[in-house]
C-alpha cells in the first residue's frame, strides 16, 4: 500500500492524495495499489499544482488509517520533531 | 560595514523584479516546475521536507542593527516568528511561501540583503573570522577582501556554472576560526618579510563524502595579486574539474588527484598570463572598500577592569563569552545560541531584535554571525559588560558555554531537511543536555553533528563527530573522534560500528570519561585524543 504525496507549489505546503482532493492531513490519506497511484501520479505532475510528487511506502497506524512508513515521510506528515508546537495538532510522528 | 553604492542597488533590485516576474509566470502556469526550479534555486529558495526553505546570505557573517531587525521581521512576516543561523554564516527560514517570496527578497533589498548565490555550482557566500576587526590577534582585517571577493564573484559571468559549489572563508589571525582549511579556497592574511600584506591560500579542504584538509599551494601571496590568483585558481578548476561524476566534481577532487604542487603549477602558469590582463583590483578601489570598515569611533582612556560583583553567573558568562578586543577597554562578546532546551542555531524574532537594539546601544551597531551558529556583539566597552549580559539574559541568551559540550554544532537533519538521512538536533541537544553537569570540568569540547553525509553539521571537523545514517528504514549515527576545524586542522576518524540515537549518546557520555581519566595537566579532549589514540575510547566505548 502507497500514499501519494506531494508539495503544493504555490505556498510548499505538504500534501496527501485523499481519494479525490489534495489533503494537508494524512488520516485523510488513502492507501493506493502501485498501478492506481503511478496514474494518479503522472495525472497530478501534468496538472503542475502540486510539486515533487512521490508515493510513499504506507503501513496501518494506531487508529487503523495508512499512515506513512518511513520516518521521513511521517517527520513531513507531522512536523518537525523538535517542534512539536509547529505540527499538527494531536498527531505524534512516532 | 560596507554599504551598497548604485551598481550593487541596482543589481539586487533588478534581480527581485525579475524573480517576481519569475514566481508570477509560475503561478500563472506559463512556467513549469523544471524550468522555475533552477531559477527559484538561484535565488536561495530551495523545497524542503515541509516547506519552501529560503537562505540568505549573509556577507562575511556581518550585520548591522538595522538588517538584524529585518531578519526578525522576515521570521515573523514570512515565517513562523523564527530562523536558523547555519554553519556558512547564513540564515535559513524554514516555512516560506513562494507566492510571498517576492515580497520577503523586496523586504531584504531594503536593507542591502539578497538571497543570491547561496544555492547552485557558483562562488557561494564568503565567509570570515567572526572577530574580524576586533581580535586582538589579527594581523589586518578580511573583511575588505572579502567584500571585494563578494562583489567579484556577484554573478561573475565565467564561473556561474562551476563543475559544483564553491566556498571561500578568509581570517586575519593565525587562530583559525573561519575552519578555512575545510573550504575550497581557504586566506590567511600574513605579513611577508618585508611587512608587506598579503596572504597564504589554501586550496581544494572540504567534508561532505570525501574530506580533505586543504594544502597550502602558495605561501606569500601578494595583496595586489589578490584577485588575478584566485581567478587563476577558479580558471583551473572550471577548465579541469570533474563534470561527470557529482560526487567527485568538487574542486577537493582535482587537488587530491593531480596533486597539490601539480595543482599550484597550473594555477601559477594561468596566473603568469591573468596577472598581465589587470584583472587586479587598483589600489584605490581596495582603498575605498577598505574605508567602509575604518574603525569605529572608539573611546581612548577606558577602565579596561571588569567586576563580576560576585554574581557567579555573571562571572561564569564573562570567563566563557567574553575575548579580549585589540583596543584597551573593549570586548569581544559572543552570544551563545545553544541554551539549554534550545535548538543549536535557532533564534526567535524576539531574540533577534533583543541582539540587535543591544548592537545599537553597545556594539557601534554591529552583530557577527559566526560558523559555530553563534552571534558575536564585536566592539563592547568592558563597562557595559553587565549590561549587555542583563539583556541577553532577558531572552534567554546568556548561556555560557562558548567552546564548551553543550555548545553543539548541529545541521536541520530531518527534522527539515530533504536531503538528511536522520535526525540531528534531537541528537544535538540529547547530548548537551547529558554533558552540560560536567561541562566545565571537560573544557573544550567541539561537538558537531550532521544528518547526512553531506556534512552541514561539520562532522568531520568535530573533537567528536556524529554522522547520522539510514540504515535499513532507521536512524543510526556514527561515532567520529579527533577532528578539528582550527589553525591545528584535523579530520576525524570513525570509531566503529554505528548505534541508535540514545546509544550514541551514551557513547559519547563513556568517551567523555576515558578523556577524563587520561588526560593530563592542560590537555584538551582533542589533545588527549591524539596523545593516547582511539583504541581507549574503542574498548570503553564497544567492549
Amino acid at each position: 500500500m502507497r500514499l501519494l504525496t506531494g508539495n503544493v507549489s504555490r505556498t510548499g505546503e505538504v500534501v496527501w492524495w485523499a481519494g479525490d482532493r489534495w489533503s494537508p492531513d494524512v488520516a485523510d490519506a488513502v492507501g493506493l495499489e502501485p498501478a492506481e497511484g503511478e496514474a494518479l501520479l503522472a495525472r497530478e505532475a501534468v496538472a503542475e499544482k502540486v510539486n515533487d510528487l512521490a508515493l510513499v511506502e504506507a503501513e496501518p497506524g494506531p487508529d487503523g488509517r495508512p499512515r506513512p512508513r518511513h520516518i521521513r515521510e511521517r517527520i513531513r506528515a507531522f512536523g518537525p520533531t523538535v517542534r512539536p508546537d509547529l505540527g499538527r495538532p494531536g498527531r505524534d510522528w512516532r | 560595514m560596507y554599504r551598497y553604492d548604485a551598481i550593487d542597488r541596482a543589481l539586487v533590485d533588478a534581480r527581485v523584479a525579475e524573480f517576481r516576474d519569475q514566481v508570477a509566470r509560475r503561478l500563472s502556469g506559463a512556467l513549469d516546475e523544471d524550468h522555475f526550479k533552477p531559477l527559484r534555486l538561484k535565488n536561495g529558495l530551495y523545497l524542503q521536507l515541509h516547506a519552501y526553505m529560503l537562505r540568505v546570505a549573509i556577507p562575511y557573517g556581518t550585520l548591522s542593527s538595522r538588517q538584524l531587525r529585518m531578519l526578525a521581521h522576515v521570521a515573523r512576516r514570512y515565517d513562523r516568528g523564527y530562523g536558523h543561523f547555519t554553519t556558512r554564516q547564513n540564515i535559513q527560514y524554514n516555512w516560506i511561501r513562494l507566492e510571498e517570496a517576492p515580497d520577503l527578497l523586496a523586504d531584504l533589498a531594503s536593507v542591502e540583503m539578497h538571497a543570491m548565490q547561496t544555492s547552485g555550482n557558483c562562488i557561494r557566500n564568503i565567509s570570515a573570522d567572526q572577530y574580524a576587526g576586533a581580535a586582538a590577534d589579527e594581523v589586518a582585517d578580511p573583511r575588505p577582501w572579502a567584500e571585494l571577493l563578494r562583489q567579484w564573484s556577484t554573478l561573475h559571468p565565467e564561473f556561474s556554472y562551476l563543475p559544483r559549489k564553491f566556498k571561500i572563508a578568509l581570517t586575519g589571525s593565525a587562530a583559525d576560526r573561519a575552519a578555512i582549511r575545510f573550504h575550497d579556497i581557504g586566506l590567511q592574511l600574513v605579513r611577508g618579510p618585508d611587512g608587506a600584506l598579503g596572504f597564504r591560500v589554501f586550496v581544494g579542504g572540504g567534508m561532505g563524502r570525501t574530506p580533505f584538509v586543504a594544502p597550502l599551494i602558495r605561501d606569500f601571496l601578494p595583496a595586489g595579486a589578490f584577485l588575478s590568483y584566485m581567478e587563476a585558481i577558479l580558471r583551473v578548476y572550471n577548465r579541469f574539474g570533474r563534470r561527470d561524476n557529482i560526487y567527485k566534481a568538487r574542486i577537493k577532487i582535482l587537488v587530491h588527484d593531480l596533486g597539490a604542487e601539480e595543482f599550484a603549477r597550473a594555477v601559477e602558469a594561468e596566473h603568469a598570463h591573468l596577472r598581465t590582463l589587470g584583472i587586479d583590483a587598483p589600489e584605490a578601489e581596495v582603498e575605498r572598500i577598505a574605508a567602509f570598515f575604518a574603525d569605529p569611533p572608539f573611546e581612548t582612556g577606558l577602565a579596561d577592569a571588569v567586576e563580576d560583583g560576585g554574581d557567579p553567573a555573571f562571572a561564569a558568562w564573562l570567563a566563557r563569552q567574553v575575548e579580549p578586543h585589540r583596543v584597551p577597554g573593549y570586548r569581544i562578546v559572543n552570544v551563545s545560541l545553544k541554551p539549554a532546551g534550545g535548538i543549536p542555531g535557532d533564534a526567535s524574532a524576539e531574540q533577534m531584535e533583543a541582539v540587535a537594539d543591544l548592537a545599537e546601544r553597545f556594539s557601534f551597531d554591529e552583530v557577527r554571525v559566526t560558523h559555530a551558529q553563534n552571534l558575536v556583539l564585536p566592539h563592547v566597552r568592558a563597562a557595559d559588560l553587565r549590561a549587555v549580559y542583563e539583556g541577553l539574559a532577558a531572552v534567554g541568551l546568556a548561556a555560557a558555554n562558548l567552546g564548551l559540550a553543550s555548545d553543539v554544532i548541529a545541521c536541520p537533519g530531518l527534522d527539515y531537511c530533504t536531503l538528511a538521512n536522520a535526525r540531528s538536533i534531537p541528537v544535538a541537544m540529547a547530548v548537551a543536555d547529558r554533558l552540560r553537569p560536567r561541562e566545565a570540568e571537560l573544557g573544550e569540547l567541539k561537538i558537531k553533528v550532521s544528518g547526512c553525509i553531506n556534512a552541514c553539521g561539520h562532522h568531520h571537523a568535530g573533537h567528536i563527530g556524529i554522522l547520522g545514517v539510514d540504515r535499513k528504514g532507521t536512524e543510526n549515527y556514527q561515532l567520529l573522534l579527533g577532528g578539528s576545524g582550527a589553525e591545528d586542522a584535523s579530520i576525524a576518524q570513525i570509531l566503529g560500528p554505528g548505534f541508535t540515537a540514545d546509544g550514541v549518546v551514551d557513547a559519547v557520555a563513556k568517551v567523555t570519561e576515558v578523556y577524563l581519566r587520561e588526560r593530563r595537566s592542560g590537555e584538551r579532549f582533542l589533545d588527549t585524543f591524539r596523545r593516547i589514540g582511539a583504541q581507549p575510547f574503542k574498548e570503553a566505548v564497544y567492549g
